[in-house]
């Protein structure tokens, strides 16, 4: 797997990131050698085996659908960035 | 008394019998705070109400309401947990103004055991790294030489103990968080099966894999502060019912007939060989205690770092996708449209090693690549924990080294990510495979640095790790050395 400039600007996207101009050589060969690394994987046979997500057997945790206060507007508003009648404020997204 | 040479039970009882009161307690921590905070730069935030938190604590510990043996001891807690009111920046830019509306369930449970809460301690940001050197906030030092890192991510954790900042602390291990910097600093550190202790509150790395736990002077203190923070709790979907630490049990653990297993794999390449005599000799210790020792092969490790950096940066990818500039956290100050707000706040308010394991992580998730990298680290996790299923089938114990080196010089390997990540091959699969793990210190190398040895037990099985640690912690005095660097110790 190489990983070219274009893949880069790819993940960039992917992530919502900009790499600063002058890491993107850097960081584009780090990429690659570490994956150059990671693929040794490939090697391991794991014909039939099951993916596993969790080690311990995990069930869902039901509880009871009791009413309990909510998490004051004030509270969730406290560390937003900017805030506008007891809204998030971002900027316009439709025209 | 000399309270630079207690551990956080020993306090706790002197506390308990009016010898010191929880107050002249909390101003001898925030004494050392003062003394060494410049030098070593463990805590990134301490809290103005300590005295007035160990007041509370005092009368509480006098009208019977705290019982716990850990009641009045002061302790630090690392920077990815929320506490209520207190800065929690996880080392980063993007959190740098964060201030949690609540607490996290670990923070709530060692709280109502009457914890004295000094600080918020410094880590690798978003808990990515293990040299506490990508934390925004500049990297810590490692007591015991302060041209050397601490390890991470838990790094103000296990330094600030190091140094006698605090009694304990709270650290996280989501590929060795906890047991590297412990090993790296000479103190004990545990981090327990998946699961036991809720994450509810703890700053998401890797979902699968984060495990909160305690650092300490010894393993003693390690079963006391773990047996108030596992419990299980209703706000964590993971959390699971466990039988707890046995505080009595620990104490009065004889290895007399224990198996204990070495993985011959883990006595490979890249293996320091002090480190690995330390460990030879520490095994030699735990059998003239009456212990079986056994070597056996277990080839899978090779796989460990492959699979552990695929998982890990996928879950990151998509848990550090909440930072949007908006809801909480930075925010850039000029952009064009909200695509641009997005970009610019992640861009502005992440550090390198984040950025790289983002976009690895959209990497290994994304359209083409998902069955092959994805998918087989997840196989391959299958196959990890299949082997050490089968080991416990037959030991009680598996030893080895933490990490295959002491601490590292400051800056050696922050431009090198990959040897990076390859000094984590001992302690990421036990996160894979979920299993409880501690480090403990068992020797020093040529220049004076600690080495940790590695006890790996089974699901549940903290209470035997912890007992086999107090064990040889009662032949040897490894964990009782303090740093030369320290005055007055």
């Amino acid at each position: 797997m190489v990983i070219t400039d274009e893949l880069v600007t790819y993940l960039e996207a992917l992530g919502r990131i900009k790499l600063p101009e002058e890491s993107r050589a850097k960081a584009q060969s780090d990429l690659q050698e570490i994956l150059q690394y990671i693929d040794t994987l490939s090697e391991l046979d794991t014909e039939g085996i099951e993916p596993m997500s969790h080690a311990l057997p995990l069930t869902n945790v039901m509880r009871e659908d009791e009413v309990q206060p909510s998490i004051p507007t004030e509270d969730v508003l406290k560390n937003a960035p900017a805030q506008k009648d007891n809204y998030f404020l971002v900027p316009r997204s439709f025209e | 008394m000399n309270l630079a040479d207690m551990t956080a039970l020993e306090l706790g009882a002197a506390i308990k019998k009016g010898e010191i009161s929880a107050v002249e307690a909390a101003k001898f921590s925030l004494g050392q705070i003062d003394k060494y905070n410049s030098r070593f730069s463990c805590f990134v935030t301490v809290q103005d109400d300590v005295l007035q938190r160990a007041e509370e604590v005092q009368q509480k510990i006098t009208s019977g309401e705290y019982t716990s043996p850990l009641a009045g001891v002061p302790m630090g807690i690392k920077d990815n947990m929320c506490q209520k009111g207190i800065q929690t920046s996880c080392g980063s830019r993007m959190l740098g103004n964060f201030k949690p509306t609540y607490s996290a369930t670990a923070v709530e449970e060692i709280m109502k055991a009457g914890a004295v809460p000094l600080g918020k301690l410094n880590m690798d940001e978003f808990a990515m790294g293990s040299t506490s050197e990508t934390s925004y906030f500049g990297a810590t030092k490692n007591p015991w030489n302060v041209n050397c890192v601490p390890g991470g991510s838990s790094g103000g954790s296990a330094a600030a103990v190091a140094a006698g900042e605090c009694f304990y602390a709270l650290g996280s291990d989501t590929g060795g968080s906890i047991r590297q910097p412990a090993s790296f600093c000479g103190v004990t550190g545990i981090k327990p099966t998946y699961g036991s202790v809720s994450r509810f509150g703890l700053v998401a790395y890797a979902s699968s894999l984060d495990q909160i736990g305690p650092l300490a002077r010894n393993a003693a203190d390690c079963a006391a502060v773990l047996g108030e923070i596992m419990k299980q709790d209703k706000k964590d979907n993971t959390s699971v019912a466990t039988k707890g630490v046995a505080l009595d049990a620990v104490l009065h653990t004889d290895v007399k007939g224990m198996k204990i297993g070495i993985p011959t794999d883990f006595f490979g390449e890249g293996l320091d060989k002090e480190v690995a005599a330390s460990i030879e000799a520490a095994a030699k210790q735990l059998e003239s205690m009456g212990a079986t020792v056994e070597k056996f092969d277990m080839p899978i490790v090779k796989y460990a770092i492959p699979a552990y950096y695929i998982i890990a940066s996928a879950e990151a990818s998509s848990n550090l996708s909440r930072y949007d500039g908006i809801k909480y956290g930075y925010r850039a100050d000029d952009f064009e449209d909200l695509l641009d707000l997005y970009t610019k706040s992640r861009s502005e308010g992440f550090g390198m090693e984040v950025k790289r394991r983002i976009m690895l992580g959209c990497f290994v998730l994304s359209s083409g690549y998902y069955d092959a990298y994805y998918r087989k680290a997840l196989q391959a996790k299958a196959l990890i924990k299949g082997a050490f299923d089968k080991a416990f089938e037959k030991y009680d114990l598996i030893l080895g080294p933490v990490a295959p080196t002491t601490a590292l010089k400051i800056g050696e390997n922050l431009s090198d990510p990959l040897k990076m990540y390859l000094g984590d091959i001992y302690t990421v699969m036990i996160n894979l495979a979920g299993l409880p793990a501690a480090s403990v210190p068992c020797g020093f190398d040529g220049k004076g640095m600690p080495v940790g040895m590695h006890l790996i037990g089974n699901y549940f099985d903290e209470t035997k790790i912890l007992g086999a640690a107090h064990a040889y912690q009662q032949v040897t005095d490894w964990h009782k050395r303090t740093p030369t660097e320290l005055e007055n110790r």
